[in-house]
Parts: structure tokens; C-alpha cells; sequence
């Protein structure tokens, strides 16, 4: 018998309140659609659009479409294995996605990061026990810009196995994107069986959504790929300034967002998630590692819980631009306060900067932060069915307990041993060791994690069919021969 | 200086520290009513009042709301100003003119708007084109309004490349030369702007306002 750990910021009548709130703003705001398509579901559904394309939604619109949206699931990784389980209190870490920038620890330099780095950094996710799935993380920039999301698509699916959160730059990517994952799948009923990506969808705050980001959410749902609502309010910002109002906001531009997903398609998976953050009032930054920040994300991870979806948030994050005691301190709080809160989809692992530079080095360090999350939340169970003076006998009172076999039989069930990453060496042994910091240790690591495994389970096949899908995209930009230069070993 | 203008200058330094729009309503009446140079009162009243909030807000003793109502009330402030400038033809001096928008793609407007409101408050003419503005209007405004300083926004890496188009459209008209490009942003960097040919990174709204007044001679002037 144990208890699960729980966080729970928000009672069931401050839920209730919030919803409540969120539906007027709905209705009485409405919310902007950029979208032709969009707003012609919305359109058909019956909701008023106004001169300004707000969209006004109706509370009966809106819970129609909660009841259609799935309350699990269910994302396979390329072999066709399950990997993420999205439902109830299940916990699932994923590097931060999408950075501009790496740090380059052996130059102790941030930098612009190369397809190499990609590669590397995919093969290294594959191999971390707490990461159960990868991110088209870094953007690299060796590539043409206009090609630079499906190219990161192409790279993450040929190094690692495992299944990938991603996003799309521009309208046209969505296809081409699925076309790989259903090369991967052999086919399009497959793909929606089994999916192997989740696709962020970013409403732009206060109540808005894009263009792009609409089409997003409607070929997600229409392919039956996971959608992924990243609504991200800014205190005082992009929404008003109290925790709470910011939460409205978010509930509001994410049930918007259900609505159109189900209006597009009834019945496709959607991930109730975000990336709020507490706007800076000094910087004017977004501080993912503000603590505020995690508040409000733990607080929505309860609201989309209220409506049984599946959840999401950016935590486990830090805003040095370094590997120091910040960056640690961040991305432990977040993490543990996302396993706490049970949010399904916790991205983070990684990365720097914001959002914006990710680390190989920080990626295996918060790979213990989620090994050591995951123990937090197993909580203490209460093993002994004998009563307990029976296990201090004279012999184990004399000479301790460390060959008992109460000892033997559970230490290794208890406890949470980290990689050698996470120092618990005496001080005399870590000086004998080259007294090295974890991020050294780490950098020590990463070559020996890293493999090609991975790379070469992959069946030439379906290597060459990824191959020929951004060749035919490389064209467009001039740069077939260059790939071909990069990629000759498929 | 007269010690009654003295005082009054001070007084509309203050007004702007504490963010008090009405007061510099009511002192820029005073001014025109008074006969003060209008220039003088913009100088060294509402302009030094923004520049005292930004170094407070560099020294991480003034927050943005702060920072922002300060701005917003030297443009009130001017705007009221302004209407004796364009009428009296004695007085002399075209304020540099920036053209600013958020680009194509991208609707947030927030740090755009940040900058936007900076600049105007110290003492440049903005024309603010909103969100979501394609590279072919930026180019059209620039042709049409002929800035010193076309000012670039994205917040999201998705968008940031169609600031490439905005340069090829400059080049392409001939007007490249002729003005100066800074992007900012979230995504934005120095190298960023170096990549696509832009001519300043501006890494926040101070740091854009100490740019373009470099850049245009007008910080001396300023005071």
C-alpha cells in the first residue's frame, strides 16, 4: 500500500470558478481566428463570428467538443512499441523542444547548433532511461531556413527510436512531416493507430489563433496525429497580470482550441497543454523557471484533468545561460513539481536559455532529476507484513543492518541510484577522481551513451524513404547535394 | 534659465517619473499658454523624465509597467506639443522618423508595441504598422514615408525568416542603402541580424532607443 504524491494548487470550487470564467470570456470576448478554414467549421457550428473574426463560442458548443476528445492516449515509438501511456496521473518527460542554440560545454560557448548536433543529440535521448520520448530539439543551422522543421523531423526519426514531439514552421510542413511518419508506419491508417509524433499547436495570446497555427490544429486532427495546445499567457503581459486571470486565459485559449480540433475532426487526440510563463516586470523576459511559472502550470494541469484530457507543460527548464547552480535549481523544482502535479507530457530536459538552447550535458544531468521525480512519486510503500521489532534482533543491533536480510531483500526496490553524474563520493575519493563537477562528468558520459544502435535498426527501407521524402524538399532549396554528402551512409 | 521655466521643466520631469498623463496634459497646455520653446519643455522635461525612468529600469530599480507609463505619458506630453511645432514654421527640426512593425506570420505585439512606445517617447516619429505585416508592405511604408530606421519584430523562430524577405525587398527597390534595419525579438541576435543583412540587433527597448539615437546624432541633442 502507498499514496501516489500529489500537488494540488486549485480546490474543486476554484476549478469550477476558473472554467466558469473562461467560458464568459468565450462568449462575451470571443476568441480571434486568423484561419479561413477555422472560422468556417466555427462558422458551420453556429458560432457568431464578429467584424473582428472573434469567434463567440457558446458553453454547449464547447462542452459537446470536451466529450468527444479522448481522455487517453496512447504514442508508440518507431518500432511500433508502446512509450507514452497519456492518461490519469502517468508521468513522461521529453526534451525541451525547438532551441536556436546548444551549449558547446567544451568551448564553454553558446552557439548555433549543426545537423552533427542533432544527430548526437538524438542518439543520446535514445539512450536515457527517464526521457520516454525525444523533440526535434535543436533547429540546426546548417540547413535552408525554409526546410529547418521537417529537416529535424528527418534526422530525429532516423537516429532514435523513440517517439517525437515536434511542431511545424510553416503551412506546407505539416504534409510533408506526415509523410514521414507514415513512411515510418507504412501507411496513414497505421499512423493514426499507432501514433509515433505529437505536434505542438500555439494559440498566440491574449485569445488569438493564427493562421498557421489553426491549419496546425486541423491537420493534426484530420490525420489523427496527437495536437498538443501550447497556450502560453504572459502575466501582466499578453494576459492580465494575477495568476489566477492568466489561468482563465489559459483555460479559455485551450478550449478554443478543442473546439476547433473536434469541430475538425470529432474524436482525434488533443494534449490540454501550454507554456505560460510570468512575465519578468524588470527584463521583460518569460523566466520558465520562475516559480510562478510552474504555479500556473500546475494549476491548468489540474483543470485539464477536471475534463479528463491528457496534460501537458514545459517544465524541468532553466533561464542560465549556464550549467550552474540555477540551471539546476530550476530544473529540479520544475520537474518535481510537474511529476507531483501528474502532468502527462513534461518537456523540458535540457534546456537553457528559456526556451531557447538546449544542452547534451544538462540533457543527461536532468535525466537523474527525472529518475529521482519518478522515485518522489512512487511514494513510501509500507512493505513489512511481519510486525518490525522482529528486524532488530541482537545480532543486526550489534553490527547494523547491512547484511540483514530485510536489508538485502529491498534496498535495491527503495532507493533511486543515480549514474555517476550525481556525486556521492567522500571528498577524498571525488579529489582522487579528478574533482570534477557534474557537468565534466556528464560531458565524460556523453561518449560513452552514444551509439549508433539505434541509427542502424532502423530497415534500409525505411531509411531510404525518409531519404527520398527531404530529398525531393532539398531540391526546392538547392541543397540535395550537400545531403547527399551528409547522409551517404544511408 | 529663467527660474520660473526651471521649475516648470522640473516639475514635468517629475510628472513623467511618476507616470501622471493628466498632469502632462495640463503642463503642456501650460507650456503653449506660457510661450515656453516647446522643444525645450520635450528636451528637457518629458524626454529627460524617459531617459531617468530607463537607467532606472537598467539599474533594475524601475519595473516595466512603470517604465512604459512614463513613456506613454512624454507622448501624451508631445503630442499635445506638437501641434504648436507643426503650426509655428520658426521652429525647425524634423524628428527622425521609424517605421516599426511585427512581421509577417506573427501577431504578438507586445515587445514590438514596448519598443515602439520607447522611441516615440524619446522624441522619434513612429509609424507603428501593427502585427502580421508582409515583407512588401514594410517595403511599400519605407518607399512611401522614407524613414531613417525600419524597425523589425518577431517573437517566434517559425516567423523570424520572412524578415529575410523585407531585406531582399529594400535591395531589390534600391532603398536598402538609404535606411538602417534593426530586428529584435525573442528569437533575434546579433548574428541573426548579421546573417540576414540587417544593420542592428536591438536587444531590448532601451537598447533600441540608445541605437537609433546614435545612429541619427540625436543623443546629444537629446540631453
Amino acid at each position: 500500500m502507498r499514496k501516489r504524491p500529489r500537488l494540488e494548487l486549485l480546490n474543486k470550487k476554484r476549478i469550477e470558478k476558473i472554467i466558469d470564467e473562461a467560458l464568459g470570456l468565450l462568449l462575451k470576448v470571443g476568441v480571434f481566428v486568423e484561419n479561413k478554414e477555422g472560422l468556417k467549421l466555427l462558422d458551420s457550428a453556429g458560432v457568431v463570428i464578429d467584424k473582428k473574426k472573434r469567434a463567440h463560442i457558446k458553453n454547449d458548443l464547447v462542452e459537446k467538443c470536451m466529450e468527444t476528445a479522448p481522455e487517453r492516449i496512447e504514442v508508440y515509438n518507431r518500432e511500433g512499441d508502446l512509450s507514452l501511456d497519456l492518461q490519469g496521473y502517468n508521468v513522461h518527460f521529453d526534451p525541451g523542444s525547438a532551441a536556436l542554440w546548444i551549449y558547446d560545454y567544451r568551448k564553454d560557448k553558446i552557439r548555433a547548433p549543426f545537423t552533427s548536433d542533432l544527430i548526437k543529440f538524438a542518439q543520446l535521448t535514445d539512450k536515457l532511461k527517464y526521457i520516454k520520448a525525444q523533440s526535434t530539439a535543436l533547429i540546426p543551422s546548417d540547413v535552408p531556413k525554409k526546410m529547418a522543421d521537417r529537416y529535424r523531423l528527418f534526422v530525429s526519426l532516423l537516429y532514435s527510436s523513440k517517439p517525437v514531439v515536434t511542431g511545424t514552421f510553416e503551412k506546407e510542413s505539416f504534409r510533408i512531416m506526415k509523410d514521414m511518419l507514415t513512411c515510418i508506419r507504412e501507411g496513414d491508417k497505421n499512423l493514426s493507430q499507432k501514433p509515433l509524433a505529437i505536434f505542438d499547436c500555439c494559440p498566440s495570446p491574449p485569445l488569438k489563433w493564427s493562421d498557421l497555427t489553426c491549419q496546425n490544429l486541423i491537420d493534426c486532427a484530420r490525420s489523427g496525429i496527437p495536437a498538443e495546445l501550447v497556450s502560453m499567457p504572459l502575466t501582466g503581459a499578453t494576459s492580465p497580470v494575477t495568476l489566477s486571470t492568466a489561468i482563465i486565459q489559459h483555460t479559455a485559449e485551450n478550449l478554443s482550441g478543442i473546439v476547433i480540433h473536434q469541430l475538425a475532426k470529432q474524436g482525434s487526440p488533443i494534449i490540454y497543454g501550454g507554456s505560460p510563463a510570468s512575465f519578468d516586470m524588470r527584463t521583460g523576459t518569460t523566466p520558465m523557471g520562475a516559480i510562478e511559472t510552474m504555479m500556473i502550470d500546475s494549476a491548468y494541469n489540474q483543470i485539464g484533468k477536471y475534463f479528463n484530457l491528457p496534460t501537458h507543460a514545459y517544465m524541468g527548464l532553466s533561464d542560465s545561460k549556464a550549467l550552474d547552480y540555477q540551471a539546476g535549481l530550476e530544473s529540479g523544482i520544475g520537474a518535481v513539481l510537474a511529476a507531483l502535479s501528474g502532468v502527462n507530457v513534461i518537456s523540458g530536459p535540457g534546456m537553457l536559455d528559456f526556451e531557447s538552447c538546449q544542452s547534451l550535458e544538462k540533457l543527461i544531468i536532468d535525466n537523474e532529476i527525472c529518475g529521482m521525480a519518478f522515485r518522489l512519486i512512487e511514494g513510501i510503500s509500507y512493505r513489512e507484513k511481519n510486525p518490525v521489532f522482529e528486524l532488530f534482533t541482537e545480532e543486526f543491533l550489534e553490527r547494523g543492518f547491512l547484511t540483514s536480510a530485510h536489508t538485502l531483500k529491498w534496498f535495491k526496490e527503495e532507493f533511486f541510484f543515480p549514474s555517476p553524474v550525481i556525486d556521492r563520493l567522500n571528498l577524498g575519493e571525488w579529489e582522487k577522481k579528478g574533482g570534477k563537477t557534474a557537468a565534466a562528468r556528464a560531458s565524460e558520459l556523453i561518449e560513452r551513451i552514444v551509439s549508433p544502435d539505434s541509427f542502424n535498426l532502423l530497415p534500409v527501407g525505411k531509411k531510404k524513404g525518409l531519404y527520398k521524402i527531404i530529398n525531393q524538399d532539398a531540391r526546392k532549396y538547392g541543397f540535395e547535394l550537400e545531403l547527399k554528402k551528409r547522409f551517404k551512409n544511408i | 534659465m529663467e527660474k520660473n521655466l526651471k521649475l516648470f521643466l522640473e516639475k514635468t520631469y517629475n510628472t513623467v517619473l511618476e507616470g501622471n498623463k493628466e498632469e502632462a496634459v495640463r503642463l503642456a497646455r501650460e507650456a503653449l499658454r506660457s510661450g515656453y520653446d516647446p522643444y525645450l519643455v520635450i528636451d528637457k522635461g518629458l524626454v529627460r523624465g524617459v531617459q531617468e525612468l530607463g537607467k532606472l529600469w537598467e539599474e533594475g530599480s524601475c519595473f516595466l509597467p512603470e517604465l512604459v507609463l512614463g513613456a506613454e505619458t512624454v507622448k501624451t506630453g508631445i503630442s499635445i506639443l506638437q501641434k504648436r511645432i507643426l503650426k509655428d514654421k520658426s521652429i525647425k527640426r524634423s524628428l527622425p522618423k521609424i517605421i516599426i512593425g511585427t512581421i509577417e506570420g506573427d501577431i504578438h505585439d507586445i515587445g514590438k508595441m514596448l519598443v515602439a512606445t520607447m522611441l516615440s517617447a524619446n522624441g522619434f516619429e513612429v509609424i507603428d504598422l501593427g502585427v502580421d505585416v508582409k515583407a512588401e508592405v514594410f517595403v511599400k511604408m519605407t518607399e512611401k514615408h522614407r524613414p531613417r530606421f525600419l524597425c523589425i519584430s518577431s517573437l517566434l523562430t517559425t516567423t523570424m525568416q520572412n524578415e529575410v524577405k523585407v531585406i531582399e525587398g529594400l535591395r531589390k527597390t534600391g532603398l536598402r542603402g538609404k535606411i538602417k534595419v534593426m530586428v529584435g525579438g525573442a528569437p533575434a541576435s546579433q548574428e541573426w541580424a548579421k546573417e540576414i543583412g540587417a544593420d542592428f540587433y536591438g536587444e531590448n527597448a532601451i537598447s533600441a532607443v540608445r541605437i537609433t539615437q546614435k545612429e541619427s546624432g540625436y543623443e546629444k541633442k537629446g540631453g
